[in-house]
């Protein structure tokens, strides 16, 4: 029988102190009995002397000092596992919230997880299509990486996101792939809207989902990403499942983790944030990856909105410096009715180079890739001269550019949200917008390509 | 080697930081073994009989009541041959071993020796029985990888004479010699040991002046680093900072490499791992891994660990530097070993200074940046040794004003400013050539001007001139408008465009552009700036700038980087054809 504490002292924000423990340790996790019958969960996040700092998951409100009872559990924070998860869904605690019979664990994890022994990963290199263009074919996505979306308030990164986990393959077939969904603080009509999707494409037989709404306790949300990836883990490297990972949004995880920080009057980096935020951030995002000699990867796309759309804001900015490329959304070309509204030109994939070519997509992607980027580039500054100095200031060429980059937005960029573009079809597309330039113009490829390939060729 | 009896008892976990009460005499820096599972930490702070101790390990389950004991020792690294070639995590775990005995994840606890204790090495004495020998002396050597011999030196501190040594194949643990010193005979080992806090010793530092060739032509030819420099790389996510630290490992031209992944990406390290056992050293024409030591201690790697990991890399460096080599040391990135330290400071409740840093920031990267150096080595023999450092740096935001850059700029001597704009041009390398800077140009002027071409420098600040002055133009070009310009405005705005396109921007993907050597260097600028001569001297005599620019020799200067090196010459005889199609547009009579 483990001791119950009525000696619940200070409350502070989302933080209780616990006075005169015994044998408590860092990290472990406690169950708090409310004197109405309920019961919460903390977890200890420093222990002095008899002294005990717990955060309280489901938040302080209505807790007293004296009237609780708190006992502690010898444990972190677990997950069970077995691969019944497969098709259910979660809380942020890892309670079943579906309806449905409690999932019999074969084993319990703890969801902080292990870092991966470098000497282990295996070098991410496999092309994942996910239909969409501007990810295919300019910031190709492959088995393993973390790459996340910047989006910004009103944009529609949902819809990014559902599309892909609808349409994401693998060129390779008969392997096994399921979707980890975990949802932080998301309004309910978005997270319903996931749950939509995933039911009409018959995906959410194969996902797990975790769901914390906006009106669920904030704290919570700080366990979801890794109730999410220890569950991903284990049907990746145990089960030899390839993953799809789906964090969002990572601003209000990051927001809990400022207001449990900002209780404890940390001294803040920037913006309020605790200056771990980073090492924080790593423990999740560098969950992704493969591993050599096992089956399955792990491959993220955490969303995250940039306040105020400003990409330096801590949090986009400490997840670039984490994740492998990152795909940014556009509020002008979300305005023009453009979907997605991918910013093409600050969006990258650094694991691009690695997923294509001959073999993997095309022998022609590199260069079609690079041509498109460099012309689009070209077509948008001079655009944008042509704004402050006139039409008529633009060369022949610089024109022809412009027309260019408009046609890109129209039919390159843009596609529809049922539309599942193949990467062959895809390439072919680029190519014919780039019939638009005489064959001198295309210097990034090769010569040989153009011969194959260029529109009347 | 734990004599002592104390014994202390935990009173304190905060994440990485515990705080214990009697420990006794322990002394700072000392190692520890704290809680029931043993894990090792570092004494970082002593008040009265409060011991804080910075742990390498997570510390989930530690608690109060929990033992610590002394270990008696500071956190020491393992020198000796088996070094290279291998992989460490900031403590100098194996991280090869690991895996093998422990499997896919670091798991709490996991210890194996950073060297391989059974593996038996060819010893060959450069010395006999009874020579007199001091510190630094060359007992013998070991060949430990084809490129590296490894010299077996005198410990620091040690002297006397050889009381016996002989030729054979040891372990690490077996001794080789026997010294008689003034304090009687000690058995000299392979395997000595060094406190990673503590800088090793040398004879005397020097200037450095040898440049460091790195085969990226806008380091060597505008922004030059030499042997025994220092040089920082600051940029914001995305920016290059990796591949410029990944290009240098790979082509700098120093005889060992030690790469420090601190507190980055698992994928990066293990891009190393693959990549390097394929390469070729130009040079010696073996894999860039028989001349290379890695530690990793990635992002999701313990923090306190991460602090540890640059001056466990540095040791290292230094170890090598010490038998006679030129070492270079990458340390990618210092903002993570930075937050690091904040991040112990903040649990140490010490007063913060500027965004929470600690206020010792800028005299730890100092005193670490400091340990870069040229110099005498001990030893009788007088051999010189070097260390060159390069850190990277990850300013939030890509800010250069925060506390980690500006106390950088203040110890090195090589500003490699990484530039947003550039890299979202995919300009590569996205160096900033109107901000970034390197004080040793003009001991590099002298060494190329000898070594490469005595226009070596001209070429350089001609270059230079030419870029400032295009920032110059555009300025005026975005008020006015291109029309406004004379012919030899908008020539000067061609050349700079050439000298960024056709020899700055070089791609480290491509299997010849990714390393260029001096010579090929000073030829493709000595090409485009002689268009651009040719080129002014062609309009002064009345031929017209759009001709010029016309010529389809342009586009052969836009492939001279593509040139390989075993064809360097063709560069000259391109030169040859520019010249003579530009002063073929001369109107006639003008012609020379
Ligand atoms: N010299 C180069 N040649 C070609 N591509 C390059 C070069 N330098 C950088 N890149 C491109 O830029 C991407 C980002 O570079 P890198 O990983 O070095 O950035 P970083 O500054 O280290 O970023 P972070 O701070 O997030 O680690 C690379 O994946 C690559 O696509
Ligand atoms: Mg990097």
């Amino acid at each position: 029988m483990r001791k119950e504490y009525l000696t619940v002292e200070n409350i502070v924000g989302p933080l209780m102190l616990v006075e005169d423990v015994r044998g408590v340790a860092y990290a472990e996790i406690a169950e708090i009995l409310m004197p109405d019958g309920s019961v919460r969960h903390g977890q200890v996040l420093e222990v002095h002397e008899d002294k005990a700092l717990v955060q309280v998951f489901e938040g302080t409100s209505g807790l007293t000092p004296g009237a609780a009872r708190v006992k502690f559990l010898g444990k972190g924070l677990q997950i069970g596992l077995s691969p019944d998860i497969v098709g259910r869904m979660f809380d942020g605690f890892g309670r079943t919230i579906d309806g449905g019979p409690p999932v019999i664990p074969e084993r319990y994890a703890d969801v902080n997880g292990v870092p991966i022994n470098p000497e282990a990963r295996d070098y991410p290199t496999e092309f994942i299509q996910t239909g969409i263009s501007t990810i295919d074919v300019l910031n190709t996505l492959v088995r393993g990486q973390k790459l996340p979306i910047f989006s910004a308030a009103g944009l529609p990164h949902p819809r990014l996101a559902a599309q892909i986990a609808r349409q994401a393959r693998v060129l390779k077939t008969g392997e096994q792939f399921a979707v980890v969904f975990a949802a932080m603080g998301i309004t309910f009509e978005e997270s319903d809207f996931f749950m939509r999707e995933f039911e009409k494409t018959g995906a959410l037989e194969r996902a797990v989902l975790f769901i914390n709404l906006a009106n669920d306790p904030p704290i919570e949300r700080i366990a979801v990403p890794k109730l999410a990836l220890t569950a991903a883990e284990y049907l990746a490297y145990e089960l030899g499942m390839h993953i799809l990972v789906i964090l969002t949004d990572m601003t209000n995880y990051c927001e809990a983790l400022r207001e449990i920080s900002a209780a404890r009057k940390e001294v803040p980096s920037r913006r309020g944030y605790p200056g771990y935020l980073y090492t924080d951030l790593s423990m999740i995002y560098e969950r992704a990856g493969r591993i050599k000699g096992r089956g399955g990867s792990i491959t993220q796309m955490p969303i995250l909105s940039m306040p105020e759309d400003d990409k330096t804001h801590p949090i986009p900015d400490l997840t670039g410096y984490i994740t492998e490329g990152q795909i940014l959304l556009s509020r002008p070309l979300f305005n023009e009715g453009i979907y997605p509204p991918v910013d093409v030109l600050p969006s990258l994939s650094r694991l691009k180079d690695r997923g294509t070519g001959e073999g993997k997509t095309r022998e022609d992607h590199a260069g079609v890739m690079n041509q498109l980027y460099a012309a689009y580039a070209r077509g948008r500054s001079a655009k944008e001269i042509a704004v402050v100095l006139g039409e008529s200031a633009l060369s022949e060429t610089d024109r022809l550019y412009v027309q260019f980059s408009g046609r890109f937005e129209r039919e390159f960029i843009a596609q529809g949200e049922g539309e599942n573009r193949e990467i062959a079809a895809a390439l072919d597309l680029g190519w014919r917008l780039l019939g638009m330039l005489p064959k001198g113009e295309l210097k990034r490829i090769k010569e040989a390509y153009i011969e194959k390939y260029y529109p009347g060729a | 080697m734990n004599e002592r009896k104390a014994r202390g008892e935990i009173v304190k976990v905060s994440g990485p930081l515990v705080v214990a009460r009697g420990l006794g005499d322990t002394r700072m820096y000392e190692m520890v073994r704290v809680g029931e599972m043993g894990l090792y930490g570092e004494v970082i702070e002593i008040r009265g009989d409060r011991f804080s101790i910075q742990v390498y390990e997570e510390t989930g389950g530690i608690g109060p009541g929990q033992p610590v004991s002394p270990t008696g020792a500071p956190l020491t690294v393992d020198l000796g041959p088996g070094l290279i070639a291998s992989i460490f995590d900031g403590v100098q775990r194996p991280l090869d071993r690991l895996k093998a005995e422990y499997g896919d994840f670091v798991v709490r606890g996991a210890d194996a020796p950073s060297i391989d204790r059974g593996r038996k090495w060819h010893f060959t004495p450069r010395r006999k029985r009874g020579d007199r020998v001091a510190a630094g002396d060359i007992l013998g050597v070991i060949p430990e990888t084809p490129v590296i011999e490894h010299r077996v030196m005198v410990p620091p501190g040690w002297e006397g004479t050889i009381a016996s040594i002989a030729e054979g194949d040891y372990a690490v643990e077996e001794p080789v010699a026997v010294i008689g010193t003034a304090g009687g005979e000690r058995p000299l080992t392979l395997l000595v040991k060094w406190p990673v806090r503590t800088p090793r010793p040398v004879a005397r530092r020097l200037a450095p002046v040898e440049p460091l060739v790195t085969g990226q032509r806008v380091l060597d030819t505008l922004f030059p680093i030499v042997k025994g420099g220092t040089a920082c790389v600051p940029g914001p996510f995305g920016s290059g900072k990796t591949v410029v630290q990944h290009q240098l490992a790979k082509w700098a031209d120093a005889d060992l490499i030690v790469y420090v992944g601190c507190g980055e990406r698992g994928n990066e390290m293990t891009e190393v791992l693959i990549e390097f056992p394929e390469l070729a050293d130009p040079r010696s024409g073996r894999p860039l891994i028989e001349r290379t030591v890695l530690v990793a201690n990635t992002s999701n790697m313990p923090v306190a660990a991460r602090e540890a990991s640059v001056f466990t890399g540095i040791t290292m460096a230094e170890y090598y530097r010490d038998m006679g080599y030129s070492v270079a040391l990458m340390a990618d990135s210092t903002s993570r070993w930075a937050e690091a330290m904040r991040e112990m400071s903040g649990r140490l409740e010490e007063m913060p200074g500027e965004e929470g840093f600690p206020a010792y920031l800028a005299s730890r990267l100092a005193s670490f940046y400091e340990r870069a150096g040229r110099s005498v080595c001990l030893g009788s023999d007088g051999r010189e040794g070097s260390l060159s450092v390069i850190g990277a740096v990850s300013p939030p935001g890509g800010d250069l004003s925060e506390p980690v850059v500006q106390a950088t700029l203040r110890v090195v001597k090589v500003f490699w400013g990484l530039d947003d704009k550039l890299a979202g041009q995919r300009h590569f390398p996205a160096i900033n050539w109107l901000s970034s800077y390197s004080l040793y140009g003009d001991a590099v002027d002298r060494t190329c001007g000898e070594k490469v071409n005595r226009y070596w420098a001209k070429n350089r600040q001609e270059a230079m001139a030419i870029l400032k002055r295009e920032a110059e133009l555009e300025e005026l070009v975005r008020l006015v408008g291109m029309d406004a310009l004379s012919a030899q405005d908008r020539l000067l705005l061609e050349a700079a465009k050439m000298i960024r396109e056709d020899f700055l921007h070089q791609n480290a993907y491509d299997p010849v552009d990714t390393y260029t050597s001096l010579p090929k260097q000073f030829r493709i600028l000595r090409l485009i700036l002689g268009f651009y001569h040719w080129a002014y001297g062609a309009i002064a005599a009345g031929a017209e700038l759009d001709e010029i620019l016309r010529l389809p020799v342009r586009d052969e200067i836009s492939r001279a980087k593509g040139v390989p090196e075993e064809e360097v010459e063709a560069l000259d005889r391109l030169a040859e054809r520019a010249r003579a199609a530009v002063e073929g547009l001369k109107p006639s009579g003008e012609r020379s």
